[in-house]
């Protein structure tokens, strides 16, 4: 199970960036993670909760948004969405789907945090 | 109490990224090539490379192998037997390399006198596309006896791999493999990708394989 790793990863990945804000409770964690990034939401979810225990990211919730593949299709000239990673043709005209320009992300997009009242 | 919303846009493997992109650059300083093998425990990912290395050091060409493993080193004495260097890397239960792993355990390896570098990877289907360890050539294995519809189940690994490679085909007519929906799966995941059929017992395929080897290894030469 590498999801624990991944989510270990995470909570490094936040607790750097919030370096410039001291203080701040951290209420959301949002993920972009592409359908090609071999990370099961349920798996990191079913982490999160005991891993991010005693950091700054406790008690916050973990959101993630499912990037489908996009790949560019030379014959239709344009980039298209791959329905089924089972199968990486191009809806449009069938051809194999080599371009891949989405898919793999895994990344935290953003975090929602409110300042404490120890701040104020 | 005021909220707001910090965009980071941070990639969360961002720390192997560079590790492995630091790597990736010093095999193409020193001209050798990286492969990573990954597949599933069993494929023959250890077979295959003993005789790849055996026949790689009896035409003249330098080769050494990284193998991970979960806890024992039985791999890596068995591939040392075929004269090249070899390092286990022990990784204690995690189920996949990193690439500061493989980076610890070049340590003391003079890479420009490798013309080949093989990391074989914990076998897992899933773990390891995740995970950069600064290859070239990334090379998924799949085995008549484990069905044709593996690369449809592990569409991430498949998919990012450089070159597929089917073992045991000596047993391929008693395990009933089937294999042209194999080829067809894999390319559905992996549209145009160089698939090899081999058999570490017969030795069937490998020159085609060593071939390719050559032809990948010409590409990065200094
Ligand atoms: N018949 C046959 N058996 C093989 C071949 N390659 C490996 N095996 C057997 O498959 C088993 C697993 O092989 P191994 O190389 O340890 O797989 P790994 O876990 O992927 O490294 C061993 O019992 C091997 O003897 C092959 O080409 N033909
Ligand atoms: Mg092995
Ligand atoms: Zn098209």
């Amino acid at each position: 199970m590498h999801e624990l790793s991944i989510v270990s990863s995470i909570v490094d990945t936040v607790t750097e960036s919030l370096v410039a804000y001291p203080g701040v409770r951290v209420r959301e964690v949002r993920l972009r993670v592409g359908v090609l990034a071999a990370v099961v939401e349920d798996s990191l979810q079913f982490c999160y909760g005991v891993v991010t225990e005693g950091t700054p990211l406790a008690g916050s919730a973990l959101v993630v948004r499912t990037l489908p593949v996009m790949a560019h299709c030379a014959l239709c000239a344009q980039d298209v969405e791959i329905a089924s990673i089972q199968s990486l043709r191009c809806p449009r005209c069938g051809s194999p789907a080599t371009d891949l320009r989405q898919g793999r992300e895994l990344e935290v997009e953003a975090i929602e945090i409110e300042d404490t009242e120890a701040m104020a | 109490m005021t909220t707001r919303i910090v965009e980071l846009r941070r990639g969360i493997l961002k720390k192997n990224d560079e590790l492995a992109a630091g790597l990736r650059q010093r095999f193409a300083d020193a001209g050798v090539l990286a492969l990573n093998l990954v597949s599933s425990p069993g494929t023959g990912k250890t077979a295959f490379l003993e005789r790849t290395l055996r026949e790689l050091l009896a035409s003249g060409s330098r080769a050494a192998a990284l193998v991970g493993d979960l806890e024992t080193d039985n791999d890596a004495q068995r591939l040392a037997a075929s004269g090249a260097p070899v390092r286990q890397i022990n990784t204690h239960g995690i189920c996949h390399l990193e690439a500061e792993m493989v980076g610890k355990h070049l340590n003391g390896w003079n890479l420009a006198d490798l013309d080949y570098l093989f990391i074989e990877n914990v076998g897992n289907l899933v773990c390891p596309s995740s995970y950069d360890l600064g290859e070239k050539i990334r090379v998924a294995l799949l085995s008549v006896t484990e069905g044709e519809d593996k690369p449809l189940k592990y569409p991430t690994l498949f998919n990012s791999a450089d070159a597929a490679v089917i073992t045991k085909i000596d047993i391929a007519e008693p395990c009933a493999f089937n294999r042209a929906a194999a080829l067809r799966n894999i390319n559905e995941i992996r549209p145009g990708i160089r698939i090899f059929e081999t058999s570490a017992k017969t030795g069937a395929g490998m020159a085609e394989w060593i071939a390719y080897l050559a032809e990948e290894r010409a590409r990065v030469a200094p």
